[in-house]
This record gives structure tokens, sequence and C-alpha cells, in this order.
């Protein structure tokens, strides 16, 4: 059974495992780190922050694993309707970075229906070989066959690393997959790097439900898997002409074999534009009064390309649906311009939307939080505000 | 109908606040709460006992004061509590933790549906509903908004997308996964507050669920954390002040970049 102990000869009394701790379990006595073990979760926060290798977290040993037989880089490139979906992309441009540092090929996991032809596309966007399962039942998602032909063709081919998008359907498919490989699975990375020595995956993310980073490896399971949400990284260009190779697999029909059984695939006009996809978000709060005054972002929104976003309170008040929500309770997003009108800033909220690329608060109480993450502030009316935001972005977009 | 809810406890982030010096979360004082998107899995299972008749059991896994997590759903209206708590379990990434609950839900014997939260407000990750329904090998849908149909042998839900929702048909026992649109829960009622004081709850051990030890904790967990570190808080930036239209029309030709 997995232990922690304070090595008291090198503990210096720096306090700094106390400050790191995400469950308070620490605290100083005669200048020494005591752990409360009723307290403790072996999370491992302390060990990675004391400089003086004063904590000891041990492992009971496990049988030491050959995984010289894994290799190469995998993205799981989502489709829906014949579509290459964007996230599949950033992963590609994220995917290849890794690639290069292991020094092994990067490799595109496609299922679906008549697919094949989008193969040539991920090889113009970096793919070195693209893994092809083409059949009837897999032409829209179902947990069953996707869980399982995407554990078989890992256990047949052994990649190192395998990337999937932190959407509803990557969610649902890899969480499944990493237990059925027994497989580490680190859920929406907003960092990841390679450790070339070790061939690990350096895994970075929020943590603990605050503003705490955490790196997290996968020592001695493979494939050591991730996934990443969208707008987080890069996507990867087109090179015209790049091919890749095809590698067509096929599977005894039991594979495709699915309990559940999709009846009907609705679209709904108030979530077309998904807020985790726009480039730009025009978001508000209960400082815009009223659902007519909501209303009024909508066009903003709109010439600015964009989708709409809100705060629960907005969303609460039921000027608009819940998909729209940005926090915590909502979604997480993180475009490139943020526009939060009549927002004040309550952490819930600025944990689903601080990690924006610019963000622009408008709000009429000069202490609302949300003036401290915004890269420009504006105190004033929103009602008088968005409107003439809408005219001066109007006037220098020539609409 | 045998439903089963798996609940976690977590800290409640209305009372969370920022140091300002060292930019880290100060704990102090906050209380731990039911992951606020089990609530919407305890209202939807103390439904469906409602409406179906049957058992509704609610579970955890966690350290000794997660008991208080199981009593609030009692009092919510779930009838059996059972904490699966053990040293053994520290350290669990949600492979190991997925594992514990299965093996508590197999003791349980026969059920019809587990319900759980989309995802813990602490953790986000979303992966302990569907790991459990791989390590019991049944069926599972994820982001169910809607309950469409149900019968000890089949159900019909809606699936929330990115675009709209799927309708999805499943035989039970199956897993779902709910999000916040499915119902509004309700307060706990005075009766069920007084249930809820004097409910046994039941409390597991590793060696009461028949678990691997190998698998349990950190020993069972794949990924481990190496380095953990404060990132720079984001900085406020340019105050812009002027009449609405010059500050408007500033902010145009600031972000016309960014916006093309």
């Amino acid at each position: 059974m997995a232990s922690i102990k304070i090595l008291l000869d090198q503990c210096t009394g720096c306090t700094l495992c106390v400050k790191t701790c995400p469950f308070g379990a620490i605290h100083m006595h005669e200048r020494k780190a005591v752990i409360d073990m009723a307290k403790c979760t072996l999370c491992g926060s302390c060990v990675a922050a004391c400089k003086f290798s004063a904590i000891e977290l041990e492992k009971a040993a496990g049988p030491k694993r050959d995984l010289s037989a894994y290799k190469d880089v995998w993205v799981f490139c989502e489709q829906k309707k014949g579509a290459v979906q964007s996230i599949s992309y950033e992963l590609l441009g994220e995917g290849r970075k890794l690639a290069d540092k292991l020094g092994v090929s990067l490799c595109a996991v496609l299922l679906g229906s008549g697919v094949e032809d989008m193969a040539a596309e991920l090889g113009e966007r970096g793919a070195d070989k693209v893994y092809v399962v083409d059949h009837p039942a897999l032409a829209s998602y179902q947990d069953d066959p996707y869980t399982e032909l995407l554990t078989r063709l890992v256990q047949e081919h052994k990649p190192e690393v395998l990337l999937c998008g932190a959407t509803t359907i990557g969610r649902s498919l890899v969480s499944r997959v990493a237990i059925k490989a027994g497989a580490g699975l680190t859920a929406d990375c907003t960092g990841l790097d390679i450790d070339a020595k070790e061939r690990l995956l350096l895994q970075t993310r929020p943590a603990f439900g605050g503003n705490i980073m955490a790196t997290i490896v996968t020592p001695n399971h493979r494939p050591q898997m991730a996934t990443v949400r969208h707008k987080v990284m890069k996507e990867a260009p087109v090179t015209k002409g790049r091919s890749a190779e095809v590698i067509k697999k096929s599977y005894p029909e039991e594979a495709f074999a699915s309990r559940t059984k999709l009846v009907d695939m609705v679209a709904e006009l108030s979530s077309t534009v998904n807020i985790s996809e726009a480039d730009v978000i025009v978001a508000g709060g209960r400082g815009m009064g009223s659902k007519e005054n909501f209303a009024r972002l909508e066009e903003l929104a709109k010439v600015l390309g964009g989708a709409v976003g809100a705060s629960r309170s907005a969303v609460d008040a039921d000027w608009i649906p819940y998909s729209h929500q940005v926090g915590q309770t909502g979604k997480t997003v993180c475009p490139k311009l943020y526009i939060a009108c009549g927002i004040s800033g309550q952490i819930q909220h600025l944990i689903g939307m601080q990690s924006s690329k610019t963000i622009v608060a408008i709000n009429k109480d000069p202490d609302a939080p949300i003036f401290k993450v915004a890269t420009y502030g504006i105190v004033g009316d929103v009602n008088d505000l968005v409107p003439a935001l809408t005219r001066e972005f109007k006037r220098v977009l020539n609409k | 109908m045998n439903i089963i809810v798996c609940i976690k406890q977590v800290p409640n982030t209305t009372d969370v606040r920022i140091d300002p010096v060292t930019n880290t979360l100060i704990r102090d004082g906050v209380e731990s709460v039911i992951n606020p998107f089990d609530a919407y899995a305890i209202e939807e299972a103390v439904r469906l006992k409602e409406r179906l008749g049957g058992k509704v059991t609610v579970l955890t896994m966690g350290p000794p004061q997660a008991e208080n997590a199981l009593r609030q759903a009692i009092g919510l209206g779930c009838d059996e509590g059972v904490l699966v708590s053990d040293r053994k379990f520290a350290g669990a990434d949600t492979w190991a933790t997925s594992y514990t609950l299965a093996c508590a839900i197999e003791k349980f014997g026969e059920f019809n549906v587990i319900l759980c939260g989309k995802q813990a407000s602490d953790g986000d990750t979303a992966q302990v509903g569907p790991g459990i329904s791989a390590h019991l090998d049944i069926p599972q849908v994820t982001y169910v908004r809607k309950i469409e149909e149900i019968d000890e042998k089949r159900a019909k839900v809606e699936r929330m997308t990115e675009e709209g929702y799927d309708v999805v048909e499943t035989p039970l026992p199956c897993l779902f996964t709910v999000v916040k649109e499915i119902n509004t829960p309700r307060m706990p009622s005075l009766k069920g507050m007084m249930r809820a004081k004097s409910a046994k709850i039941a409390k597991w051990t590793a060696a009461d669920i028949d678990a691997e030890p190998a698998l349990l904790g950190l020993d069972g967990s794949p990924t481990r954390v190496v380095k953990v570190f404060t990132p720079e808080p984001r900085k406020g930036g340019e105050l812009l002040s002027g009449t609405a239209e010059e500050v408007a029309g500033e902010l145009a030709d600031l972000l016309k970049e960014a916006v093309i």
C-alpha cells in the first residue's frame, strides 16, 4: 500500500509544502512538516513542491513493464456527418510537435462510414499514417463500437501517446478506452510536452478546482492518453500535396455491435452556435437589466461573427438557454476575444473564461472583479456601450 | 426499480477565495458539499423511484467525513447510503476510483440504473462515470438531459450534444451521466432531514468490496502528479474612458486585428 512520510533530516521547515497542499493536510510542528493523514489524499503535490526532497511518497512497486513496444503519437480524429471536426486539426498540430520530439510517426485514427476520402485531408494536416475503420455501424457515434474498435486498435498497434478532443464524444469514448486498455488518462490538458529521456508525456492541467496547475505523467502504463479542449492548441497548417499512408483495418462483425441504439439526432437552433468553438464571444450578465437589453448582444455578436455567452444569473433569469452559460456549471471557453457585458466576475464565471486571449469588460461598478482579468475595461452603462460598439465594429469591419 | 447514485463530496467553490499575495486557494473555512452536478443525479433518481417504485442507494468513495454528503442525499429522498472508505484508496486517480466504485456496485447485486453527475466540480474530468460503466461492462449514455421513457428493461433518453441532442435507446442496466437541464432539484424536506439524521450509513472497506489491492489508490493509478505550480495571475489591463462613442471607437480600432 502506498504511503507518505516526511524525512525529518531533510526538512528545513520552509513551509512550501504547507502552502502547496490543496487539502490543508500539512502543518508545521517544531519547524518540521507534519502530515495529517486524515486529510492527505496522497496527491503528490507536496512531493513535487519540496525543494529539499524531504517528502517521500512510496508506491508499492508493481511489476516493471516493458514499454519498448509502444511507439508513435496517435490522434483520434472526430468526424460528424462526413466532416472532420476542427478539434482534430488542433490535435494534429500539437501531435506533430510531440511526435517530432519523440522521433516517431504521427498517426490519425478515423472511425466512420464512408470516411476513407477524409484520410487525404489528415495527411495534409501532418499525419504520417491514417488508420481507417470504415463501416456502416460507425456512421454516427455510439459508445460501444467506438470503444471496442479504438481499444482493439490501441492493443494491436501500441501507440505511446493518444490524444483526443475533450468534446462530448471524446470524453465519453476515451474514458472507457483507458479502462479497457489499462492506460493513464488526463483530462482537459492546457499544455503538453515531452520528457525525451524518459519518453514521458508531460500533461499540464488546472487541478483541485482552482487556479493551481499540475503536471501529470503516466510512468508505467501505455498509451499515455490525454484530452484537450477546443481552441487550446493551434490548428495544424495545410500542406498541399503532403500525403499519409492509409491503413484500412477490418474487424469481425461482433466488434461493431452496439447495445445502445441511436434513434434520432436533433439539431437545435439555440445551440447551433457552439460557444466552445467560437473565436469571439459576447457574453452578458445580470447587469444587462432585462431580456430585451440582453437581446442586443446578438447584434454585436453577429457583427463580430461570434456567439452569445451568458453568466449563470442571466440564464437563471431566463434571458437565454443554459447551453450558452459560461463558467463552472456551464462551459469553459477560450476564444480569441471575450466581451463581458454587465458581468461582475464571480470566481465561478472567471474559471470558465479567464484563459481567453483578449478580455473586454464593461461594467458600471469600477470595483467589479471582472476588471482584474480584463485586457481592456470600460466603466459605464452597457446599454449605451453595446449599441455604440456594434456601430463602431461595423465601421472598422466595413460592414 | 433499483437505482444507484454515485456522488462526490467537493469543496464549496462559492466559499473559495484566492489569496491575493500568494495567489493560492484559501481553504480555511471552506465547507464540503455535494458536487453540484450530482444534485441532478440525486433528484432524477428520486423522481424515478416516485414514478416506478423501488429503492435509491447513494454511494460515495471518500474520507470518513464524506458521510455527511450521503446524509444530505438521504435528506433529499435517497433510501440508503454506502460510504466506501479506506486509507488504501488514497491517491486514486480516475482509473482506480472508477474501479473501486465498480467493485462496490458489484457487491450490491441487482440494479437497473446507475446515475452520476456529468463531472465533479473540483476535478472536472468527467471520466469516473464512463469508467464505472467500462469496469462493469454495461452500456452508458453520457450527458443525459431527459429520460423520455423507462421501465425495468429499457430506457429511451436524450443525450445533449454540441449541436442539439440525440435520442438513444438502451437496455438496462445502464449508466447515465446527467446534465443540469434534466431537472430542478428539490430542497430537503423536514421529514427528509429527520430521516437523514437517524439513517444508518453502511461503511465498506477495501476488504468488504473484494477489490484487488494492487488496483486501489495510488498503487492502482496509472497517472501521477510530478509538479504543481500557481500560474501567474492574469493582470488587469487598461481602463478606457470617455463617452460611449469615443470608447467604443477606440476599442474597435484596438481590436480590429483580433476580429478579422
